[in-house]
């Protein structure tokens, strides 16, 4: 008992200094890191056992993505180990196939319009929920959100037998429609969550001054929403981008997109062309919503949060 | 009828939220050039009567006219209203001459003139060096001053401010007083100011309006609400008063006497209007700074009341001192100036209280 008693104090102040960082205070406890210091000397080989099976965790899921990127500059004709030499030949390849570079072309498309659609009618269906009030407003609050919740499969076969009962044909269209529908909750959230930031007197003083509605929403709160709009369009941009579990039933015949092109194309072999796509894609995806997140918050900071 | 007159008006307006109501049906005619305060409590209804003026909330009945027009269906940027927030409410993402600027970029203002009333409002509100900063890199009381300037350079028909002066802290919200109320003096803008602080209610105002409710309880200058309240809410509302509920004992045209209860008689000074009559239950009001503590072998003057008492507690505050008297088992507050030393507590004192301090209200009205 003696030993126990002041391990939990420990433990709580410990808990309570990461809260308080994570909180956005500057200085946590001083103290904190020294008494969790002594508190994990008693319960060191928990914690050890706890760091390593973390440690692992992370390796097993990077591990491979390391490799796929590494293997991409392999100069060997085969996608395994020892490597060869380093070489893009594989990027140059995949330069080269029309395929693949058709299957981009059709990605950025998609992507773009989807991110701007998607975007479009966030910042709309945000400004209805926050600043207005209708009936059936949580229905459709709710209705929106939803798409995140469902497994893409359900949405996937869900939408495709609904086009199957009107007896529309796929097409291009409709596949747009399909990552409109399940990139919208994203933006619809992180704008949401910053248009209740924008206090409703900052709009209110435009008002006065002669501004009307429309050029209220353009002269201030567009601007002041800017960092989660554009936020909200890098997220539409990279899920549609990346997605393929939907993609897959709702593309039109003949058409690829980057993902569904390489599943295709690993089902008659794993060519190294595929690790240089693969690593084209993780720049991509990892890449842009980083970019996206510097520049958003470079621009809270200059339009004062 | 003279509509010239009013810069504001607002007849019969209401306002409900559902079974809740704001605002009862109101009356209220603001004087052009006036600087009149709408004051009281949370709730009480005030700033639904100055968004109901902006435009900001449409009311559930009534009619409001500025300089005469029906307004009810022009909407709140065609109003031509200088609206100055609590928060400030700039534009952060916005310089400050962009931010002052902003009314008249709707307003047909060529460049050189908009730079130019820009320039002017700056400096009436004494802030010409900040036109390039932005709204955060400025203190609190600057922001203030910005709105300001950012409401009257658009020259609008009338000035709201919705309690421009609580986010600041309480030194700064004296200068600011002083310097809102030299601004409205110089353009003679008519101005609609909300509150809480019976303070700047009292310092800034031509007319008060207290307001508790939903309801007017008392419209006047600001001497006569203080003075004469027109009810216990007003007299306990503003600063802090005394209300001795008593019963008439006797009254002549010059004095009423009213027995109150369980302390003793005091005389008020008979008011025409008054309708009092002998054995009629009443209430005496008198502030705590009009309720003079002096030695207990005091003498009575003419038209003065005294009564003995003693004090229970002492509120030291530096030039003067508020005590809490006793007297008869009844507790009074005194707020007096120091003369050399104060009352201590447990000492016995005489209470004077000169009949044309005290104010008499019928007890009719039950209150709180």
């Amino acid at each position: 008992m003696s030993g126990e008693r002041p391990q939990s104090p420990t433990l709580y102040s410990a808990v309570g200094g990461v809260a308080g960082e994570r909180g956005g205070a500057e200085t946590p406890s001083v103290s904190a890191p020294a008494r969790l210091r002594a508190a994990l000397k008693r319960i060191d080989i928990g914690w050890s056992l706890i760091t390593g099976y973390t440690v692992a965790v992370y390796l097993f899921m990077f591990i491979p993505v390391a490799i796929v990127m590494l293997l991409a500059f392999n100069a060997s004709q085969f996608g395994a180990f020892p490597m060869e030499g380093l070489s893009f030949r594989w990027f140059v390849a995949l330069w080269n196939n029309d395929a693949i570079v058709r299957a981009f072309r059709v990605s950025f498309l998609l992507g773009g319009l989807t991110a701007l659609i998607s975007t479009t009618l966030g910042v709309l269906a945000a400004l209805a929920i926050v600043r207005y009030r209708f009936p059936g407003k949580n229905l459709i609050s709710t209705a929106l959100v939803a798409p995140i919740l469902v497994p893409e499969v359900v949405l996937a076969v869900a939408l495709l037998l609904f086009l199957r009962w009107l007896d529309i044909p796929r097409s291009f269209f409709l596949l747009l429609c399909g990552h409109v529908i399940f990139t919208l909750p994203f933006v619809l959230l992180v704008v949401q969550a910053r248009l209740v930031t924008i206090r409703r007197d900052v709009e209110e003083a435009a008002m006065s001054l002669g501004a009307g509605p429309i050029a209220t929403f353009f002269e201030v709160t567009l601007p002041l929403l800017m960092p989660a709009v554009f936020a909200g369009m890098l997220f539409a941009f990279t899920i549609s981008f990346d997605d393929i579990t939907g993609t897959l039933f709702w593309k039109p015949g003949g058409l690829e997109t980057v993902p569904t092109q390489i599943f295709a194309m690993l089902r008659h072999s794993v060519s190294p062309e595929i690790n240089a796509l693969g690593t084209v894609m993780i720049l991509l995806t990892v890449g842009l919503p980083l970019l996206g997140a510097g520049i958003a918050r470079r621009m809270a900071r200059t339009r004062g949060g | 009828m003279n509509d010239q007159a009013h810069a504001v008006e607002i007849r019969e307006v209401a306002k409900r939220f559902g079974d809740f109501t704001a605002l009862h049906p109101t009356n209220l005619h603001i004087g052009e050039g006036s600087f009149v305060t709408l004051l009281g409590p949370s709730g009480c209804g005030k700033t639904t009567t100055l968004r109901i003026i902006a435009g900001l909330l449409e009311p559930s009945q009534g009619d409001i006219l500025i300089k005469g027009a029906r307004v009810n269906d022009t909407p709140i940027h065609r109003r031509n209203l200088g609206l100055v927030f609590q928060n400030y409410a700039l534009f952060p993402h916005k310089t400050v001459f962009d931010n002052v600027a902003f009314g008249l970029k709707y307003r047909h203002v060529s460049r050189d003139e908009m730079a130019d009333r820009v320039a002017k409002a700056l400096e009436l509100v004494q802030l010409p060096h900040l036109a390039d900063r932005f709204p955060r890199q400025l203190s609190g009381g600057q922001q203030q001053r910005i709105a300001l300037a950012r409401a009257i350079v658009i020259q609008p028909d009338v000035l709201l401010l919705d309690e421009p002066l609580s986010a600041l802290d309480a030194n700064l919200r004296e200068d600011m007083r002083v310097e809102l109320k030299r601004i409205q003096d110089q353009l003679g803008i008519t101005t609609i100011f909300v509150t809480h602080d019976q303070a700047e209610a009292l310092a800034m105002s031509d007319r008060i309006v207290v307001m508790r409710d939903g309801l007017i309880e008392q419209i006047g200058a600001p001497e006569e609400v203080y003075n004469r309240p027109a009810s216990e809410f007003v007299a306990r509302f503003l600063g802090n008063s005394n209300v001795l509920p008593g019963r008439v004992e006797s009254r002549d045209d010059r004095a009423i006497k009213v027995a109150i209860d369980g302390v003793g008689t005091i005389l008020t000074e008979a008011v025409e209007e008054e309708g009092a009559a002998e054995g009629d239950p009443v209430r005496v009001v008198v502030r705590a700074e009009k309720l003079q503590l002096a030695a207990p072998e005091a003498q009575a003057e003419a038209g003065t009341s005294i009564l003995p008492g003693g004090v229970e507690a002492v509120d030291y505050q530096g030039q003067a001192a508020r005590y809490f008297v006793s007297v008869n088992g009844h507790q009074m507050q005194a707020v007096n100036a120091i003369d050399e030393r104060p009352f201590r507590k447990g000492e016995a004192v005489s209470v004077r209280i000169r009949a044309r301090d005290c104010v008499l209200l019928p007890s009719s009205k039950t209150e709180g």
